[in-house]
């Protein structure tokens, strides 16, 4: 609710001589995301604020360096005029994380007389209290029936609703096995009033003492009617939250084939609805018969039955999983899809934040193409802050400037909310130092709603595959420091981006700045009026139309500069019907934090094999002449000139650096232009032979190792000390029609471009490379 | 220098010259001997395993250890340094002590 215009706001002379820095009452008061990365001028942007106190300040702010070291070129953000800067009336918003199956209510089962129901589980967590396999439940009345893993994992349990609120239990208490498929039935029956589990595993381990089959009469008048609740699979419905369902008791683990009927059903109908397609089975009292196997790309359930009661899933569970009857002889799912009926449930499941709009930006035509943020502040301390990112596009059709900078949105969500630094000891070996947590990292640790990264696990220990923007992305903010940013300003991705937007205005570069989106939706056509595209620090995720339109616009003559490293790695897929939702398998080899079982390799999104580009036929190398070799986040170092740097026909890359010049000994990320993560020129893996190894990095620590798709035989001596495959290479090469790439193949780069007042050899070397892409001239000079 | 080391046989006398190298530079480029015992001890597990709180970006930060157990608060100590070195001192020196049972000077 709009409350005040901008002229209210606290003025910034105000807020910056409170006191800023951490307190401990509370990690943060105001969160927020917006419904979009970027927006054209005319279009809109809604922005969802989650608000502890009465009010929040919004304003509008040009992102220029997100960087707080005072050692550094200085924070800099300028705030621009927009209506909607102002006050706004501050409210609380929840995200209700859990994934589940949800079934609009129908008359076929909210007033059941007698019910049987069966279904596969793969529980992972089964001790970790009551979980909901499938819910026909009304909270109001307690009515209706449910069953799942019993709390104390005493195996499975019934409840049947009864009259006055009462309920009847059923256990099977025989604990179930984590990561072992079981068949379940339950049922009632009105005119027995017997209630009835089996729990039947499928694996034959011995000594295990999980199978059940037990019986009960229920005593009390049994009450199944669900007063037009919706039914759940995977989760119990509780309550709404402004339109959006509340559940609890959130299942971890596969659930398949989930059937219910309208009685108590014969073993050896329980078996064709096991085994056959539900289309050609004639059971009367079938009510439904979810199969999940289709449409394993999108969000609905499919039924089987003649009824259709068709459903839909909600935060995005894990499709494309293998089910109870997969054989291990196909790994690809569309080949054999009767076999991929399951869906992995988690109770950190989150895709839709789905919290009401507080304030809609339409962006100004003033607003030129650049790198903004929506500044809310609902108090004078650190944790009243908070900025929500995005970027303004040139208008559509056009481009404003001869420079795109690409920001790698894919990449942000990949890492969105990575929870390592609280969670995994690898951190501190990694960083090679203590792990320094900002605020927003001790509150999405304590927040477990507002989703986890590509990086982490979740709860149940399982990867986590998929990652939205559509909740707040706490380590996508400016004066924001990583633990993975290495010493010094300790930057990654989004903040350590902020280098580049800050030299190219601090060089008076003119420059239009698009996202990852863009060019996955848009293709060539994003980037094909630029004379340069200039990459991050760190492009590392790409969909094949991604990688397709880089590649075109190479081919075409297109510029690009990738100031970066560990780019062009990971294959991802975006959802192809919900927006803002990406998808990573973790497969084969690469640096991961978890991989994928076998036979889950290939994306639920698209049905493309996953994993690293360079499994995929698609090595970096091919597309920007160097790919990852070696990662550490503890200090950087710098680079030496090559023989190729001192070759007349590019000698106009080193104009301006000695001959025996350290290229970039100073910086802001670990004190060198070579850290964090290193790239490597290597013919074997698709370098062009056309390419320029202009220097190369020396002198890293053993911090640095080399990354573990390089390895067949482990060795010893793999660390920077002594390994040759632990380097930066910096190279270029031109492409057809006078098109060319230059590759710093370092993070670190962007972190040594403000030294010395950008007078360095990082920034030189940056400005002849630039300076010469957005001319008209030729990119090799004449040799004789 | 000593050559190698058991953790077993830490102590101050034998591995003084160690203990001094990771004072001098905490971060960085480090004999193999210091990187071997620094793996240990950074490699311990995240139950009360120190680490900081930002408190003032690139200005103060506060000694906190993690829970272990995701989800639950880091805590922070009552300890504020000033600059990432002392608190790297400060946290080798509570590790030497966990691992051998002696206390270093400052």
């Amino acid at each position: 609710m709009f409350l005040e215009s901008a002229g209210n706001t606290l003025p910034e002379r105000s807020f910056r001589s409170k006191k800023y820095r951490w307190e401990d009452e509370s990690l943060m008061k105001i969160t927020a995301y917006a419904n979009k990365m970027s927006a054209a001028p005319g279009e809109t942007i809604d922005f969802m604020v989650n608000c502890e106190n009465k009010s929040f300040d919004v304003e509008f702010v040009k992102l220029i360096c997100g960087d707080l070291n005072p050692g550094g070129p200085g924070y800099k953000e300028k705030v621009v005029k927009s209506r909607t800067s102002g006050k706004y009336k501050g409210r609380q918003q929840k995200i209700h994380a859990g994934s589940y199956a949800k079934i609009d209510s129908s008359s076929h089962f909210n007033a059941l007389r007698s019910f049987s129901a069966q279904v596969f589980i793969w529980p992972t967590t089964p001790e970790k209290g009551a979980q909901t396999i499938l819910g026909n439940w009304s909270p109001k009345t307690n009515s209706g029936f449910n069953f799942g893993v019993a709390e104390k994992n005493q195996g499975v349990a019934l409840e049947i609703g009864l009259s006055r609120k009462k309920v009847f239990k059923l256990q099977t208490k025989a604990p179930l096995l984590s990561n072992e498929w079981y068949f379940i039935t339950v049922s009632y029956d009105s005119e027995t009033q017997i209630a009835s589990i089996r729990q039947e595993p499928l694996h034959s381990h011995t000594g295990t003492k999980d199978k059940a089959n037990i019986s009960r009469k229920v005593t009390g008048t049994v009450s199944l009617n669900t007063n037009d609740a919706p039914l759940t699979i995977g989760a119990l419905y509780t309550s709404e939250d402004k339109n959006r369902l509340v559940c609890h008791r959130h299942f971890n683990g596969k659930i398949d084939s989930p059937a219910i009927c309208h009685s108590p059903i014969s073993p050896g109908q329980e078996e064709a609805l096991k085994r056959l397609d539900s289309e050609q089975v004639k059971i009367e009292s079938l009510i439904a018969r979810w199969d999940f196997s289709n449409d394993i790309q999108g969000t609905t359930v499919t039924d089987r039955s003649a009824n259709r009661l068709h459903g839909g899933v909600v935060n995005m569970p894990t499709r494309a999983m293998t089910g109870w009857n997969w054989t291990g002889d196909e790994l690809n799912w569309k080949n054999a899809q009767d076999q991929y009926g399951a869906i992995h449930f988690h109770d950190d499941d989150v895709h839709d934040a789905d919290w009401e709009v507080d304030f809609t930006l339409t962006i100004p035509k003033s607003f030129r193409s650049g790198l903004y943020a929506a500044r809310l502040r609902c108090g004078s301390s650190l944790q009243e802050e908070d900025y929500v990112p995005f970027a303004v596009l040139p208008p559509r059709g056009r481009a404003t400037a001869k420079i795109c900078f690409l920001l790698p949105t894919a990449s942000y969500m990949a890492y969105a909310n990575e929870h390592m630094g609280t969670d995994v000891p690898v951190a501190q070996l990694l960083g090679g130092r203590l792990v320094e947590h900002e605020r927003q990292d001790l509150y999405r640790n304590e927040h477990r709603e507002y989703g986890a990264s590509c990086y982490d696990h979740h709860s149940d220990g399982s990867g986590v595959a998929y990652s939205s923007r559509l909740r707040p992305i706490l380590n996508m903010r400016p004066k924001y420091r990583s633990w993975l940013g290495g010493s010094g300003s300790s930057l990654w991705q989004f903040n350590a981006d902020t280098h580049i937007t800050n030299w190219l205005e601090a060089m008076n570069y003119d420059y239009d700045v698009i996202t990852d989106e863009e060019l996955h939706y848009e293709g060539l056509k994003s980037i094909e009026k630029y004379k340069v595209v200039l990459s991050s620090s760190h492009p590392e995720y790409h969909s094949k139309d991604m990688w397709d339109a880089m590649m075109a616009y190479q081919q075409k003559g297109g510029r690009l500069m990738y100031l970066g490293a560990n780019g062009w790695y990971w294959r991802i897929a975006f959802h192809e019907s919900e927006p803002g939702i990406i998808e990573v398998r973790r497969n084969e080899g690469g640096i991961r934090g978890w991989e994928p079982k076998t036979g889950e390799y290939y994306h639920a999104f698209t049905g493309e094999y996953g994993g690293l580009w360079r499994r995929n036929g698609r090595p970096p190398q091919k597309i920007v002449g160097t790919g990852f070799t070696a990662q550490g986040f503890d200090i950087s170092s710098y680079y030496e000139r090559k023989p190729d740097s001192h070759r007349k026909e590019v000698a106009w890359i080193m104009k301006g650096v000695g001959k025996t010049e350290k290229i970039g000994d100073f910086g802001l990320i670990g004190g060198g232009a070579a850290g964090l993560e290193l790239d490597r020129v290597d013919v074997g893996l698709g370098t062009p032979p056309s390419t320029y190894l202009l220097a190369s990095s020396v002198n890293h620590t053993d911090i640095y190792l080399v990354v573990n798709e390089e390895i067949l035989i482990n060795y010893p001596g793999l660390g920077g000390q002594e390994n040759p495959l632990v380097r930066a290479d910096m190279a270029f090469f031109p492409t057809q029609n006078n098109g060319g790439v230059f590759s710093t193949s370092s993070i670190a780069w962007a972190g040594s471009l403000s030294h010395n007042n950008y007078k360095n050899n990082v920034s030189r070397i940056t400005k002849n490379v630039l300076d010469r892409f957005i001319s008209n001239k030729k990119l090799l000079d004449d040799t004789f | 220098m000593a050559s190698s080391f058991d953790i077993s046989d830490l102590c101050s006398t034998k591995f003084a010259d160690l203990i001094e190298e990771f004072k001098e530079n905490p971060v960085g480029h480090h004999s193999p001997q210091l990187q071997r015992l620094l793996n240990v001890m950074r490699g311990a597990p995240m139950g009360k395993k120190h680490c900081l709180i930002v408190s003032e970006s690139n200005k103060e930060w506060i000694l906190a250890k993690t829970s272990g157990i995701p989800g639950e608060p880091v805590k922070p100590t009552n300890l504020r340094f000033q600059n990432l070195a002392d608190a790297e001192w400060y946290v080798f020196r509570e590790r030497w002590k966990h691992l051998t049972g002696e206390k270093l000077q400052k």
